[in-house]
């Protein structure tokens, strides 16, 4: 990709352009009663190798559905997941459990994905028993140097359980157990939303060490664009099932072109009692994704929506190198962060 | 406008008094003290807490998981069990000692004067009461409303808490509202007898952020229109940042800042505020930027470290530190406390830069550096 006036953090951190995931079109329904929920409506969108995309959004938006369907937890109701160039709803189950070794996830609530009733070392071993791979010995090796890795004591963790740990070190162990496959693909979903912020830190910088030394792509799922900016080279932002922009996490925040990720910054609290926030904070809920609003399905929130936002979807267009928005009137150039400026409500 | 005064009915027990005095603190918190008794020992999770709110006024307790926040809170309420609870210390608020009120005189408190917003809305709503029904419960017994008027007053707290069309939202149960609204429908009970202090215990954790900023944008309003004073207990001092006038950390259960919120962001002293203000994902920096984490864990409560409770995780921490434990004290402003034996001072520590030889006694004399001269050691030490 051309990277003209976007900053290298657009740029995939390896040189061309090897795509590790790719998903098309992809689309989740779930029935509700007679009912049909498009959790994810038709969202398109590449993952580089070594590239942390992150998925932003509130509750209800789509992206812990899409991450399911990444993995094919949540099988596609149309559209494909292609890994490495392979469609992964095409694979035989047989097929599909193999590549899942390479493809790893990590839930937000850490305590309730640990089996409570096993030792720690037990369930980081799990994925190599499963798989049959080394001896007995070499897997606990394994263990011990991962458990290391994750800043977990293995001689002391090993023989305990994980009620007997906080939240941050039983994400820790979660994090320990995805990488003992040797995945190349980690989706990480909500990992930090349940931890204290001090926590939250402590665990963000151990994904990214990480991400180096194992050489990791990362998909970041995560409702604070603020904790998205920080571990993502891109970021996707959803709302009700949709992709309504796609940046370089830098380029994001300085230019938010749709008025959703505008109203997302604003909502972030800084920790700075000077600071005052230029925009306004998001009003109403997420309407029912049962029945989407017509048009452009932010327009009943935005405070820019006009008539043609009723009655026209607005395609995911480019409006920068490297930077696509879904909206019929982006905040760009001179408008972006001057709300006053964008074109009224009509 | 619903009143607590000129309202007919139930008259109260206690005369609270009106507190005119702005300057006068609406609660006084005086060495307070809880610990529970475990099977491993004693949990001592407040250990000698004392602060006030003014009427009206936002006071930010912040501190991490395990720091005796919520412990801290629900002992000022006198909400905590009795049994293997050891409690001490006083909590005056209006004028009347909250830990010598007997189980019903608190009841009549508990709701009309001080009242309070759980984190998780979902267990603190009742699931099988509508939540019409859950609001004109405290309108009928504090303030002796009628079925109607109580019932009429529901659908208009449920609108000045921002809930759309509320004459229908009153006959729903709490599983048919999302988390932000659920969290509307808590505000409305806890405001519903106007009280004169509410205290919201990390009302917005769980919450996505744009719910969160309007919770907090909620809470803010109808604080100025109703005069409260409100105490919000988060672990994200972002939260406090913007919204409270007076912030209070805690660490180990106790308190180890306290200042008013500006004083705290301009000149914090006390290493622990400095290292949580580091840990927040700031947007203005740019993507993958490290984050100062702060390393290992709180301890534990049962067996704390010698000296200051900080010092296993301060990166300032001299021989000193790990021997006695530092008073709440106060240098400079008046109204700035710390429990530091080397404060930082804008941003700089005051530590002596070369480990310390020789293990310096209580009472040996501070290191001298240029930023100490604004410490002084003695001033106003509160015993802890």
């Amino acid at each position: 990709m051309s990277g003209v006036t976007t900053d290298s953090t657009v740029q995939p951190r390896t040189s061309g352009s090897d795509v590790v995931l790719s998903v098309d079109h992809l689309v989740v329904e779930f029935r509700s009663g007679k009912q049909r929920v498009q959790a994810v409506s038709d969202i398109s969108f590449q993952v580089r190798k070594g590239e942390t995309l992150g998925l932003v959004g509130e509750s209800g938006c789509g992206k812990s559905t899409t991450g399911r369907a990444l993995v094919q937890v949540q099988p596609p109701t149309s559209g494909s997941v292609n890994y490495l160039g392979q469609n992964l709803g095409a694979l035989s189950h047989r097929q599909l459990r193999k590549v899942r070794t390479k493809i790893q996830m990590i839930f937000q609530d850490p305590i309730s994905s640990l089996n409570p009733r096993r030792r720690v070392k037990d369930i980081v071993a799990e994925p190599l028993v499963i798989w049959g791979r080394g001896t007995k010995a070499e897997r606990a090796l394994r263990v011990h140097t991962m458990l290391e890795a994750v800043g977990i004591d293995p001689d002391t963790a090993g023989d305990r359980r994980p009620q007997e740990f906080s939240g941050g070190q039983c994400q820790r162990i979660s994090i320990a157990r995805a990488l003992m496959a040797d995945p190349d693909l980690l989706i990480c979903d909500e990992p930090v939303s349940a931890l204290d912020v001090s926590v939250q830190a402590q665990i963000l910088n151990l994904l990214a060490d990480l991400k180096a030394r194992f050489g990791l792509t990362m998909v970041f799922i995560a409702h604070d664009l603020a904790v998205v900016k920080n571990v993502s080279d891109r970021v996707a932002v959803m709302y009700l099932g949709k992709l309504v922009e796609l940046a370089g996490s830098d380029d994001l925040y300085r230019s938010a072109a749709h008025p959703y990720t505008e109203a997302l910054l604003a909502s972030i609290p800084e920790p700075d009692p000077e600071h005052v926030s230029t925009h306004k904070a998001l009003a109403g809920e997420l309407p029912s994704p049962l029945d989407p609003p017509s048009g452009c399905r932010f327009r009943t929130r935005c405070p820019y929506a006009t008539q043609l936002c009723g009655e026209e979807e607005p395609p995911l267009r480019e409006v920068a190198p490297g930077h696509q928005v879904a909206c019929h009137f982006p905040l760009v150039g001179d408008r972006a962060g001057t709300p006053d400026q964008a074109v009224p409500a009509g | 406008m619903i009143g607590r005064r000129g309202t007919k009915g139930a008259k109260p027990v206690f005369e609270f008094r009106d507190i005119g005095d702005p300057t006068e603190p609406l609660l006084v918190v005086d060495d307070l003290h809880t610990s529970f008794r475990t099977g491993r020992g004693t949990v001592r999770a407040v250990d000698g807490v004392s602060l006030t709110v003014k009427a009206g006024t936002t006071l930010g307790i912040v501190g991490e998981s395990g720091s005796g926040k919520t412990v801290l809170s629900r002992s000022i309420m006198g909400l905590l069990p009795t049994r293997d609870v050891i409690k001490s210390g006083t909590v005056h608020f209006a004028g009347h000692d909250l830990t010598a009120l007997e189980p019903a005189q608190l009841r009549q408190v508990w709701g009309a004067e001080l009242s309070m917003i759980f984190q998780d809305p979902m267990t603190a709503l009742n699931p099988v009461k509508r939540i019409g029904r859950q609001i004109t419960e405290s309108l009928r017994l504090h303030l002796g409303m009628n079925r109607a008027e109580a019932d009429a007053t529901a659908v208009e707290l449920l609108r000045s808490v921002g809930i759309p069309s509320p004459e229908d939202r009153v006959r729903w149960y709490p599983f048919q509202l999302s988390g932000g609204m659920r969290q509307r429908v808590m505000i409305a009970i806890a405001l519903a007898c106007a009280p004169r202090l509410v205290m919201a215990d990390e009302p917005t954790t769980g919450l996505d952020v744009t719910v969160q900023a309007q919770i907090l944008d909620l809470l803010g309003e109808l604080q100025r229109e109703r005069h409260m004073a409100v105490i919000l207990v988060t672990h994200d001092l972002g939260v406090v940042a913007n919204r409270a006038d007076e912030i209070v950390v805690m660490y180990a259960g106790r308190v180890v800042e306290r200042a008013p919120t500006h004083t705290l962001f301009a000149n914090t002293h006390m290493p622990y505020t400095r290292a949580l203000m580091d840990s927040i994902p700031r947007l203005s920096d740019p993507s993958g930027v490290r984050l100062q984490a702060i390393a290992g864990r709180p301890p534990d409560l049962i067996h704390p470290p010698e000296g200051c409770r900080f010092a296993p995780r301060c990166a300032y921490a001299q021989d000193k530190c790990r021997e006695s434990d530092p008073p709440l004290r106060t240098a400079g402003s008046p109204d700035h406390l710390f429990a530091c034996w080397f404060p930082l001072v804008h941003g700089t520590s005051t530590a002596p830069p070369a480990p310390s030889s020789g293990n310096g006694s209580s009472s040996a004399p501070p290191p001298t550096s240029a930023a100490d001269t604004a410490i002084d050691p003695g001033a106003e030490v509160q015993s802890p």
